[in-house]
């Protein structure tokens, strides 16, 4: 038995560590550990609630703008305002972009070097790769000619010595399985990617000024003045053009790149289709809506619990049964280590209880993590992409069951492979294609109201803080990219009071909890071959299935000792 | 391969990229740097050195946003920046190798390339409580840093957070967070901050530093004046409206629609300092403004602290406008043609490491921000 250790599980966004015991080829247990601390609730206390997203959304710069729409959701509840369809509509196109993004992003950029070896690709015949591209799409940039450059280019980064952000890779792993001609074509699409990510973003500077972290929300609306009329306007007919055009970009290249590679890489590792199988638990808080928030049954993500992979029955969600454990994490709860509480309640103290650094291991027996362990009615839950794949298919939803039907035909799978790595994978591109499908829908109904003179953007009714209770709460949440996203929000006197959020990532890297049960990743890597338990691929190849965002994971109220004074919430 | 020299001008020619093009993108560099047309030449011939410079890329406690944002670069691009212009051999969030293997990646830079490297940091330093607040492969930030950050030839602090420690290290910093120049004193540091950092300014820093083998020209906050140096007000395509007294009083009504100043809605602009209204984001696609929201000074010192509330409207601004007096203009206007002036001169921009006076321009700018702590 011995205990090997990734610190740091590189290819994410923040810091993870991962400590698992193996016992010659195969992972007998695993810990998972957020290290890094920042405390952002804790400094949201006293603010301007109207403002609360603008440093809500700096909880994560991978997962941008999600926490922003999360915040203004929840100061919205709480204050009792209702947005115009038009900011709907841009709220949607924004979240969609982002999701669509961040998924490319995930599978070439943080993902796809834990299945190809890229000094591989250069014994690939570019004649071959490009018989390969041609069987499998129909994307133009397929010639032999192409991918001879591509390799070149390789080479030369090779030839040069200095293999930049490649120098320190896994190549040669007998892990990987790919041809060379397969590595070749998914190098060159890993160039590609980084353009077309650039390029697809910019759907957000229209709409947000910029990307990373876009600044265009408002408590009531957007900022994003529309107007077919007025060629300042943020919105008008011009703009309308260049994001149908930057759409249409992402759209081709989902469904020519990113889904035909995703499905011929798949195909290699059939065997990845019964490893990292995790919980079997999966929750979706529902998402993107024409109607009201209020409204789940409108949602086009549903909202839902499936249990021990039972795809025969979907739970109803109770947001009153979501509680978080400190039990194994570094904070302390004043009535006793080993309770849940609501998010609401939130009052937790960190408490650094781990090893002095610099350390060797963590003292997994007892707390090891920033991280909290967040439990729905008890029960650790995976989220993201395959949950919200698993509710749809489980509640009958005819575009998901179909693609989801449709792809594992192709590949000649069971329904029962989703549970597992490549599942996730799988999930999400095919949540990617959907997603890029739905933006045009909404850009076409942002024209057509601006069309018939509709130009409200915001709803001014309670943008006058004198205008609120003089106490209220909320809860606002987002299915962001990695899954099901809650901000809760307390205010008093036109201040925050109370900040809690509990974000996709605390859902799946948590550690054990009061009653020991592990968290997502941790169930996951349990039974994961190791070829070389010196150099762990496999493990990196489950933990980023789940794409980890540790920034968004931790969180906390209360440091130093400072009195705190929590108090319930509804929600 | 035959003749291949391995430079960024040769590996051009090889993905079918025209010496015209290349020589246009020495252009626009230069352009950005605010360097007279004859130094594309040098920054070409920069360029087509054969061993690149090698490159660290630090994050603690950071949410990747500055990543992000480098990962945005178009002119030039991110893949030729970090595959072609420099060998980019530890960072985080995108690089191949993981656990040890990165960890090995990054001793070997300090000891193999000492006196030599660049650093990039993202995030700000926790500094309480022996640094348990963020660590690396069982070591702490600040230990992390310190070896690192003193072994190089150049730091560069990328973000408000690694800056003078951003949002992180806002009342009441629960973590003793720090920026890098104060986590880690005594060291030579460029700071471009912006919540996140413009990707243009950094990497027209980049091509500054293989060009002249040094940073450009600094203010007295260690930001490069070419894109600190002038007030956002002043660049502002909404200021002709804010001259003639027409505001947006509502969000979304006429005004707005029309693309007035937002300056009664809370906008810092006439306070803030950066380029941002020229470059632009995204490929220069848009701005915070432009979209139609205030700005909030992101790239002003502890601007969490000092410039929110956001959507309050500037105190000392009011009454500007159309009844504007002749002197609050002209002091505006002096303060930024001074900047522009030291930016143009060349022998200032390579000779200069520091503006010698602190300019009215990053005067107004800087107020002492209250501790955090």
């Amino acid at each position: 038995m011995a205990r090997i250790v990734i610190d740091p599980v590189t290819r994410i966004e923040g810091h993870l560590r991962i400590e698992a015991e193996v016992d010659g080829h195969q992972v007998t247990d695993a810990w998972s550990s957020g290290t890094m601390f920042r405390g952002i609730e804790l400094i949201l206390r006293g603010r301007d609630p109207r403002e609360a997203w603008i440093w809500a959304q700096r909880i994560c710069g991978v997962c941008t703008t999600v926490h922003a729409l999360a915040s203004v959701r929840a100061v919205e509840n709480a204050v009792g305002v209702e947005i115009p369809d038009n900011a709907r509509l841009v709220r949607n196109i924004i979240a969609s972009t982002q999701n669509v993004q961040d998924h490319i992003i995930h599978f070439y950029h943080l993902h796809a070097l834990d299945w190809v070896d890229i000094t591989d690709a250069l014994k690939a015949d570019p004649a071959k790769t490009s018989q390969l591209a041609q069987s499998i799409s129909d994307w133009p940039k397929s010639s032999t000619v192409y991918f001879k450059a591509v390799q070149d280019r390789v080479k030369a980064l090779v030839a040069s010595g200095q293999l930049s952000l490649f120098s320190s890779g896994d190549w040669g792993n007998p892990a990987y399985r790919l041809p060379p001609e397969m590595d070749l074509l998914a190098v060159a699409h890993y160039i590609e990617a980084l353009d077309l990510q650039r390029e697809f973003i910019r759907i957000q500077a229209v709409l947000g000024g910029k990307n990373p972290h876009p600044q265009t929300y408002l408590v009531g609306g957007m900022a994003t003045a529309i107007d077919g009329n007025e060629p300042e306007a943020t919105i008008n007919p011009e703009r309308i053009t260049l994001l149908n055009q930057l759409m249409k970009n992402g759209q081709t290249f989902v469904q020519q790149v990113y889904l035909p590679d995703v499905l011929a890489i798949a195909g290699f590792y059939p065997d990845w289709f019964t490893h990292g199988e995790g919980l079997g638990n999966f929750m979706a808080y529902g998402d993107y809506t024409m109607g009201s928030l209020k409204d789940p049954a409108g949602f086009f993500f549903p909202r839902g619990i499936v249990l021990g992979r039972d795809l025969s029955q979907v739970r109803p969600f109770e947001p009153k049964n979501v509680t978080e454990y400190v039990t194994r994490s570094w904070y302390e709860y004043p009535e006793g280590n080993q309770i849940g509480k609501h998010p609401s309640q939130g009052d937790t103290s960190p408490k650094y209880s781990g090893p002095k650094p610099p350390y060797e291991f963590l003292k997994t027996d007892e707390k090891y993590s920033w991280l909290k362990s967040p439990r729905y009615d008890n029960k650790p839950m995976e989220v993201g992409p395959l949950a919200r794949a698993l509710v749809a298919y489980a509640s009958g939803d005819e575009q998901v069951k179909q693609l989801v039907d449709r792809t594992l035909g192709k590949l000649n799978l069971p329904t029962s492979a989703l549970f597992s790595t490549m599942g996730r994978i799988a999930a999400r591109v095919l949540e990617a294609e959907i997603m890029v499908g739905r933006l045009s829908g909404w850009v076409a109904q942002l024209d057509d109201n601006m069309s018939h003179g509709d130009v409200r953007i915001h709803n001014g009714d309670k943008w006058n803080p004198d205008s609120w209770p003089k106490s209220c709460q909320g809860f606002g949440f987002h299915e962001a990219p990695r899954g099901s996203l809650g901000h809760w929000v307390e205010i008093e006197n036109k201040k925050i009071v109370n900040y809690q959020v509990v974000a996709p990532s605390t859902w799946n890297a948590g550690p054990r909890d009061g009653q020991g049960q592990r968290g997502p990743y941790e169930a996951a890597l349990l039974g994961t071959p190791i070829a070389d338990p010196d150099r762990p691929l496999e493990i990196m190849r489950t933990v980023h299935s789940f794409d980890p965002c540790l920034a968004c994971a931790v969180h906390v109220v209360r440091a130093n000792g400072r009195p705190y004074q929590g108090t319930k919430l509804g929600g | 391969m035959s003749g291949f020299d391995g430079s960024i001008l040769e590996t051009c020619r090889m993905r079918g990229v025209s010496r015209r093009r290349f020589m246009q993108f020495c252009a626009a560099m230069s352009t950005t740097l605010a360097l007279p047309s004859i130094y594309a030449q040098v920054i070409a011939s920069a360029l087509s050195q054969k061993r690149k410079p090698v490159l660290v890329w630090l994050e603690f406690q950071d949410c990747a946003g500055n990543t992000e944002s480098m990962l945005r670069s178009t002119h030039p691009s991110v893949e030729d920046i970090v595959l072609e212009a420099f060998s980019w051999e530890y960072h985080e969030t995108i690089m191949a190798g993981y656990g040890k293997a990165a960890e090995a990646a990054l001793s070997r830079v300090v000891r193999e390339e000492k006196g030599k490297y660049l650093v990039v940091v993202e995030g700000a330093i926790p500094t309480a409580d022996d640094g348990v607040y963020c660590t690396i492969g069982g070591r702490a930030a600040l230990d992390i840093a310190r070896e690192v950050c003193t072994n190089a030839a150049g730091n560069i602090a990328v973000g408000a957070c690694a800056w003078d420690g951003g949002l992180v290290r806002s009342k009441p910093n629960p973590t003793g967070a720090l920026g890098l120049q104060e986590a880690v004193p005594g060291l030579n540091v460029v700071n471009l901050p912006g919540c996140p950092h413009n990707p243009s300014n950094t990497a027209a820093v980049l091509v500054h530093y293989l060009t002249f083998g040094e940073m450009p020209a600094l203010d007295p906050l260690n930001r490069p004046l070419f894109a600190y140096g002038q007030i956002i007000h002043d660049q502002c395509e909404r200021r002709a409206h804010y001259d003639a007294g027409r505001y947006v009083q509502e969000w979304g009504d006429e005004g707005h629609r029309k693309g007035w100043c937002l300056y009664k809605m809370g906008c810092k602009g006439p306070e803030a300092n950066f380029n941002c209204p020229t470059v632009r984001w995204n490929n220069a696609t848009s701005w915070p403004v432009k979209a139609g929201h205030g700005c909030i000074a992101c790239a002003s010192p502890r601007f969490w602290d000092t410039k929110s509330p956001f959507y309050e409207r500037l105190p000392h601004a009011t009454g500007f406008g159309v009844d504007v007096t002749a002197s609050e203009i002209g002091w505006t206007f002096v303060g930024g043609i001074a900047a522009a002036t030291v930016a143009h001169g060349i022998g200032h921009a390579i000779r200069q490491r520091r503006y010698p006076e602190a300019s009215p321009a990053a005067a107004q700018e800087t107020s002492a921000p209250p501790e955090g702590k």
